[in-house]
């Protein structure tokens, strides 16, 4: 003998449920839907440059063939030209190592700076933060004029020094901006206590805050690193020996001669490029954006 | 680097101590704030600030390719500069493309962040696919946007024609309207990750119990988007929205590689018309009067979003 009005509610009970489990499973197909649509998005044009890159030219140079499909069979030719008749592998060295000491540079200028202006409260320290974060809107375009005087003055012009030497110019004002919102959402009494402790404002510095500052760092490396590898305009302006230059301009000049393009060979170098630093992103993507939060955000 | 300045400080203690009682250097807040902010500030006046204004004086002088040696020339190079219809041109470009790629970046970005944060199988791989376009070196991409564009064997062209969509190609890069466009399409495509990735650290800062408070209440998707997810990110959106502003803004490597500004300047922007008068075409006072008009429209803009976001963080 069960009540009518509970009866109903059973009934309704199993038809909410239905429904909500329908606008659930809606819900799932709509995610995935809506994932595969921005990878497709995102990394179309790296899966034809990837296809493209093992074109014979009979097969590419022909309007009427399908470019999504092979019409002749692949070919390795044209990535084994890209490393055996081209410098790609000496562009990827200049990029590495070049990138490698502007991030060493960055953070060994950047933290200390950020630290001052985060924590060692002094009347100048909120100006400071903004006049920093300025210079990061002064563009290469607009320096890159005098910077290559300045580098010919030092006698760097042609050589991939000129590089470690200036893009710091770009990476430190970003890289102090994101680290001082990092500094600031560490609780200043860890610091505090172990200065308590014994130990001086340096040492509380190296032993307690920056080992917490980790994410933060992560983030400045990566973004760094990014910003290094992309930057056009300085390699383009100051280097023109195509052993000194890096990946962003030493491909394109070396498989683009006058109006003949080297398209499968670039493409090659493109993926080639762009695969192995997105996924180290990807690998820190999480810190990246666990520090972003902490910087951008509540800084 | 840092242990290096602890262990250079201590040797050089004073020795004479503070009357009030025993500091070392390496405790006084007032020496560490300015040696530790010195060697970034020395950098950045060496490199940054002279540099720039050497870039004024540039502009104020008669300096060429054929003539290196400096003399002064008043505003002629801005003369020339502002008699030229492409600078017109140009300015107008750059701020086309940079209103349109902003809010695009934007919005795309809001969309693909909700897209990242979703729990679904191979995410992994689809936040890979998703960062290709901000980590390739934006030379090479653009190299490859310019095959993928190309006025016979685009792929797009060929998917078209055979839908019947299309007669004849479009030639993308040919045709100042589409030019633009595409132009567009590819700083979007290019920076749209990194405005994702500075959006989900704005949506992993949202303090979960209130979305589930909200979804309790019975808030849908919409309401809790609208209402609860933007106006918290805001000033984080306002922030991705800046790094759009700025990387668009100043990018000449996208309308260098694609179509050097062309057809007949219709995708000239401020920085490619720079490189190209002050670098192709020798004429570095007006290079430098040209690259110099970036810097206001830059920290105009860096200022009403600043102060926006600083706005949305006191309420």
């Amino acid at each position: 003998m069960v009540p009518e009005v509970l009866q109903m509610t059973d009934a309704e009970a199993a038809k909410l449920r239905r429904h909500h489990e329908r606008r659930h499973r809606a819900g799932r197909v709509f995610v995935y839907a809506a994932a595969a649509t921005a990878a497709l998005l995102a990394a179309g044009p790296f899966v034809w440059s990837g296809l493209t890159a093992f074109k014979l030219n009979a097969d590419l140079y022909n309007p009427a063939h399908n470019p999504f499909a092979f019409n002749r069979p692949p070919t390795l030719d044209h990535v084994l030209f890209l490393f055996g008749d081209t410098q790609f592998g000496v562009f990827v060295w200049n990029t590495l190592w070049v990138g490698l000491l502007v991030v060493a540079i960055t953070l060994a200028l950047g933290l200390p700076a950020a630290y001052s202006i985060a924590r060692l409260d002094r009347p100048w320290s909120g100006w400071m933060g903004v006049a920093i974060f300025f210079v990061y809107l002064v563009p290469p375009t607009l320096l890159f004029l005098s910077l290559s005087r300045l580098v010919v003055a030092l006698g760097l012009q042609d050589s991939t020094w000129s590089l470690v030497l200036i893009y710091p110019t770009i990476t430190i004002p970003v890289s102090v901006w994101l680290l001082i919102g990092f500094l600031k959402s560490i609780p200043k009494d860890i610091e505090e206590q172990a200065m308590v402790d014994g130990y001086s404002r340096v040492g509380a510095f190296v032993r307690t805050v920056l080992p917490l500052v980790f994410p933060g760092i992560v983030a400045v490396v990566v973004f760094s690193f990014t910003l290094t590898a992309s930057e056009f305009v300085y390699a383009l302006a100051f280097i023109s020996p195509t052993g000194e230059k890096p990946l962003s301009t030493g491909v394109p000049t070396e498989l683009i001669r006058g109006d003949v393009f080297f398209w499968q060979s670039l493409q090659a170098a493109t993926v080639l490029v762009a695969v192995p630093i997105a996924l180290v992103f990807n690998f820190f993507l999480d810190r990246f954006i666990a520090g972003f939060a902490l910087g951008a955000v509540k800084g | 680097m840092a242990e290096l300045t602890a262990t250079r400080t201590r040797p050089e203690t004073p020795p004479v101590m503070p009357p009030r009682g025993r500091r070392r250097l390496s405790d006084s807040d007032s020496f560490l704030a300015w040696i530790f902010l010195l060697p970034s500030v020395v950098y950045i006046i060496g490199l940054v600030a002279l540099p720039f204004g050497l870039a004024i004086a540039f502009a104020l002088s008669d300096v060429s390719a054929g003539d290196p040696s400096y003399d002064w020339a008043g505003l002629d190079a801005f003369r020339r500069a502002f008699d030229d219809p492409v600078f017109w041109q140009s300015l107008g470009n750059t701020f086309i493309f940079t209103l349109v790629s902003m809010v695009l970046i934007v919005v795309l970005g809001k969309v693909l962040a909700n897209i990242l944060v979703a729990d679904f199988r191979g995410k992994w791989v689809v936040r890979f696919l998703v960062l290709l376009p901000w980590t390739t070196p934006v030379a090479l991409s653009s190299v490859s946007w310019l095959w993928l564009l190309d006025s016979i064997f685009s792929p797009i062209d060929w998917a078209l024609r055979n839908l019947g969509l299309i007669e004849a190609n479009m030639y993308w890069l040919g045709k100042p309207d589409l030019a633009m466009a595409s132009v567009i399409a590819v700083h979007v495509w290019r920076l749209t990750p990194l405005a994702a990735v500075i959006m989900m650290a704005g949506l992993v800062s949202i303090p979960k119990d209130v979305d589930e408070a909200a979804r309790v209440d019975g808030a849908g998707f919409w309401r809790r988007m609208f209402e609860i997810t933007v106006p918290l990110t805001l000033p984080v959106m306002a922030v991705a929205a800046l790094f759009g502003a700025v990387l668009t803004f100043t990018d000449m490597a996208v309308v260098y590689v694609l179509t050097r500004g062309g057809p007949t300047n219709s995708t000239q922007v401020l920085a490619s018309w720079a490189y190209i008068r002050g670098i192709e075409g020798g004429d570095v006072a007006q290079g430098a009067a040209i690259a110099l008009f970036l810097f206001p429209l830059l920290l105009a803009a860096a200022v009403l979003i600043l102060r926006a976001v600083r706005r949305m963080e006191v309420r």
